[in-house]
């Protein structure tokens, strides 16, 4: 299709106004939150209602036009990189919450809803949406389902997929089904929505999101506790998970986190080889036993200060300092490359060890600032982008940490998601067959690979519709998939 | 029901298992009256993977089968020619207690594991009924079993974190990993989960797990009607109580709320104590010892009866209640009632009238709580009454998509055919 007719055709949809082609607008939507890629889309369209999706969608799908959904734009893998000579699906102004339902704890949302919004809806009630990822004041649920986002309080309270209880999906060729059973359990048949959730923008876009709300807990104490070195701190983590507790959070950061993050924006933290935030909430009765349990812990592991949160302020101030931490590395750094990879917890000592020898022979600084409860590590390669090779030398060494972490029995990515930035480390932690298994999934869905493609997977299939005379695919023509 | 066993001979099964793992089926390996030819015990993922190459060559269908607990979930299957057995597949692969994972073989039975982990104060955090009846691993996670704590562990899907399975071509693979966070790929352990082995043989599961509590104590309530028993439950559900369980009780005389309470002795004191407040005004309140809550079963069909599964909105449990107890009397049914109030869950077993009066309470309740964005399975049921009445009922918009999904793992539809949504 023509670019001015497919203009005009969205434009017919969706107005004037929710289509954009200029190429200097088009530019600020060249990438999502890794800056590392940039495409720059044919078109980006703003969708104001489901309606519209599902029709821009369909015309994707019958003009065989590749899209790929973008919320707030703040992902950290290019899961919402565009494609070129694709379409830009927008979801920003799906931004209404469309109902609360305190009886059933239950919060339908528009896919654009900033994540905070939910649990600002639902305050005054007592309620709030656990899933915090840092990003949270402005990531969109939409988002944070594509990612299965995380966040520091996932530990007790579990990842996006396990809040996220129905979805009103519209799939690649524009038709619309309602998965999971939203306000009533177990619905019949597979578990689609548990598929769909983390599926990074594959498999569809979702226009209506239901969710679980939680009941704030009764108490909530919080302490910081300075340590020797990241051995020691890793020592204590053991001791209270040890111990039987589940906390909401705990949270390290190495000496250089502390230091940007001190620079940045002065928590006062002490100077310390490792800090670890713990924080516990629950019932009152239960909460002070584990809390003063955990105290014990951290003395028991050498802590050479620790410092309980008062008041909200203080824990405020706490969470200020461990939130600020990817940012405060620019006063540190001119930039840096942060990885997300998971290690079984029990490993975490020998790995950080091992990132700490590896920064030492690439002749690189790595800051470590992580949720230490899930092994989900947050290495921060620090280098300067004017100096020639670092770049390249960094990203090595960033590649070197991720299979340190493999090897120990580890994951590629805890939240952030593989998106176009980790594909190239797909084949070191699946096989090709576990590749090529889950690309079934994608051919049920997707059977044209018109939604979000080349993400993920570092070798995309074709689906194959064997009926009719055989075409070539155009991604095959050009030499990118082999045919299934 | 038509076999298509003349493509592969015992011998052949046997090559690959060896001679003591193959047999003729037994009367009592029949799924609804449909008679299997063959039941073969792998020892390996590779045997799996060996026999389900041949079964796809040969058009052979086969049930995979945990500890046979939940055979009669869904419909009578379509064919029926081989049951693959896991139960010499029961090895915990990997356990750090310190990573508080498990990797396990599906065809390990949920106490074996419970009780090892129990070793190191550990635990799965499902309680399915059919523990006690030797359900596997693999049977719990393909039936996508759930019991009571399911309000604060949530169900098997949001425990696991990894798998392996064998298509129906043989290919094997897995998904996810062994610790807990991970958004690595497509979350195939969630697609399997609940599938009812008609995707895939599961060979290997791995498991996120929790501290075994301390301690546990219960606080019943008994109820006048059905209004106090939805509003006790919501009084409950929205107060500072973190249960772990809140169950409902309704059978003849006994008709309660009860809440589990879980943690460390000092925690569940003062929870104990305000859970006993809050259902003080609703009726007479008992404190138990015990996790007795957590120890109540799903009634089953009974003899020639039925057992269904509503699931709705937990705010409307006393409209489940009416509706059932409503049309159980119209029709001249008896139902016995028990439920997990605080997730929406409700069981019901009926007995009584004859199987027109039963598919009549069936039918009507299906129809209420489809309108109402809930569901009404048959989980137990004499062949004659699947007939009548579908066991898992209408799925909506999302009967295409499903058989997409079906399609492309199990092209030649070998994998338990006609027993799932839409005779899948």
């Amino acid at each position: 299709m023509q670019r001015d007719l497919l203009i005009r055709e969205m434009q017919a949809i969706l107005g004037p106004e929710g289509v954009i082609s200029e190429r200097e607008q088009l530019r600020s939507y060249e990438c999502d939150g890794l800056m590392n890629y940039r495409v720059i889309p044919e078109l980006v369209v703003l969708p104001e209602t489901a309606e519209h999706v599902q029709s821009v969608v369909k015309l994707c799908y019958n003009e065989g036009i590749p899209f790929v959904a973008r919320g707030s734009g703040t992902g950290l893998s290019g899961g919402a990189l565009p494609v070129e000579s694709g379409v830009l699906i927008v979801l920003s102004r799906l931004r209404r919450i469309l109902e609360v339902d305190i009886p059933n704890q239950r919060v339908i949302v528009e896919p654009g809803v900033i994540n905070i919004w939910v649990s600002q809806e639902v305050a005054d009630e007592g309620y709030y949406y656990a899933p915090d990822p840092a990003s949270q004041i402005v990531s969109s649920i939409g988002g944070n389902l594509a990612e299965n986002s995380g966040g520091v309080h996932c530990l007790k309270y579990g990842f996006t997929t396990n809040h996220v209880m129905g979805a009103e999906i519209v799939l690649p060729d524009g038709s619309m089904v309602n998965v999971g059973g939203g306000m009533a359990p177990d619905a019949p048949g597979y578990e689609l929505l548990g598929a769909f959730v983390g599926s990074e923008g594959t498999l569809g876009i979702a226009t209506k999101i239901t969710l679980r709300i939680v009941r704030k807990p009764e108490a909530v104490r919080t302490l910081l506790a300075a340590f020797k070195d990241t051995e020691e701190a890793g020592g204590a983590v053991s001791g209270i998970i040890g111990g039987g507790i589940v906390p909401a959070a705990i949270e390290m950061m190495d000496s250089l986190c502390i230091e940007a993050v001190e620079t940045a924006v002065h928590p006062g933290f002490p100077q310390a080889g490792a800090i670890l935030i713990v924080e516990l909430d629950g019932p009152a009765a239960e909460v002070e036993d584990q809390f003063q349990h955990t105290i014990r812990v951290c003395e028991e592991n050498d802590a050479s200060e620790v410092r309980i949160a008062e008041d909200d302020e203080e824990r405020a101030l706490f969470w200020k300092g461990r939130k600020a931490a990817f940012a405060a590395m620019g006063r540190i750094a001119n930039d840096y490359y942060v990885q997300d990879s998971v290690v079984p917890r029990t490993e975490l000592g020998a790995v950080l060890k091992r990132i700490s020898e590896l920064g030492s022979e690439y002749g690189m600084r790595v800051a470590n600032v992580f949720h230490a409860g899930d092994g989900n590590l947050h290495p921060l390669v620090l280098y300067d982008n004017d100096v020639p090779g670092e770049a390249e030398k960094a990203e090595a060494l960033a590649g070197d940490i991720v299979f340190t972490c493999l090897e120990h029995g580890g994951s590629l990515t805890g939240e952030h998601g593989i998106g176009e930035d980790k594909k190239k480390y797909m084949p070191k932690m699946f096989t090709t067959e576990d590749l090529d298994t889950m690309q079934l999934l994608r051919c049920a869905f997707d059977p044209h690979q018109i939604c979000n493609p080349g993400k993920i997977f570092p070798t995309p299939r074709l689906c194959g519709e064997r009926p009719g005379p055989f075409r070539m695919h155009p991604v095959q023509k050009a030499g990118l998939a082999e045919n299934f | 029901m038509a076999t298509r066993t003349e493509n592969v001979s015992l011998e052949d099964l046997q090559s690959i298992v060896g001679e003591e793992h193959a047999r003729e089926a037994a009367p009592e390996d029949a799924i609804d009256g449909v008679a299997p030819s063959f039941v073969v015990e792998p020892g390996s993922t590779e045997d799996v993977s060996e026999l389900m190459k041949l079964a796809n060559d040969r058009n052979l269908a086969v049930a995979p089968r945990g500890g046979g607990t939940s055979m009669s979930l869904g419909n009578p299957p379509r064919e029926l020619g081989l049951i693959l057995s896991t139960s010499r597949m029961d090895a915990v692969v990997e356990h750090v207690p310190g990573d508080q994972v498990v990797r396990v073989q599906s065809g390990i039975r949920f106490a074996d594991l419970q009780a090892r982990l129990a070793e190191s104060d550990q635990m799965l955090g499902v309680d399915p009924p059919e523990a006690g009846n030797g359900a596997t691993v693999g049977g719990i996670v393909a039936a996508n079993s759930s019991g009571p704590k399911r309000y604060r562990y949530g169900t098997i899907r949001d425990l696991i974190i990894g798998i392996t399975v064998v298509l129906a071509d043989g290919t094997v693979a897995k998904a996810g990993g062994k610790v807990v966070k991970n958004v690595a790929g497509y979350d195939l352990a969630k697609l399997f989960t609940g599938s009812l082995g008609t995707l895939g043989f599961i060979a290997e599961c791995n498991f996120r797990l929790h501290p075994r509590p301390e301690t546990a104590r219960t606080v019943a309530v008994e109820l006048p009607d059905t209004a106090s028993a939805g509003a006790a439950s919501q009084a409950i559900l929205h107060a500072q109580v973190v249960p772990s369980a809140v169950e409902l009780l309704w059978d003849g005389e006994t008709r309660m709320i009860a809440v589990l309470i879980e943690g460390i002795p000092s925690g569940i004191e003062a929870q104990a104590e305000t859970a006993s407040h809050i259902l003080g005004s609703f009726g007479e309140v008992s404190t138990l010892g015990d996790d007795e809550a957590g120890s109540s079963s799903p009634p089953g069909a009974g003899d020639d009866g039925v057992a269904v599964k509503i699931s709705a909105p937990p705010a409307e449990l006393a409209g489940v209640l009416d509706s059932t107890l409503g049309a159980s009397s119209r029709l001249g049914v008896t139902p016995r009632i028990t439920g997990h109030a605080g997730t929406g869950v409700t069981y019901v077993g009926l007995s009584g009238g004859d199987e027109g009066a039963r598919a009549g309470v069936v039918e009507e309740l299906r129809e209420i709580w489809l309108r109402r964005g809930g569901s009404v399975v048959v989980r137990e049921a004499p062949p004659a009454f699947k007939e009548r009445v579908e066991a898992w009922g209408p799925i909506g918009t999302r009967l295409d998509l499903t058989r997409r999904v079906k399609e492309k793992f199990d092209p030649r539809g070998i994998l338990n055919p006609g027993r799932f949504v839409g005779g899948i």
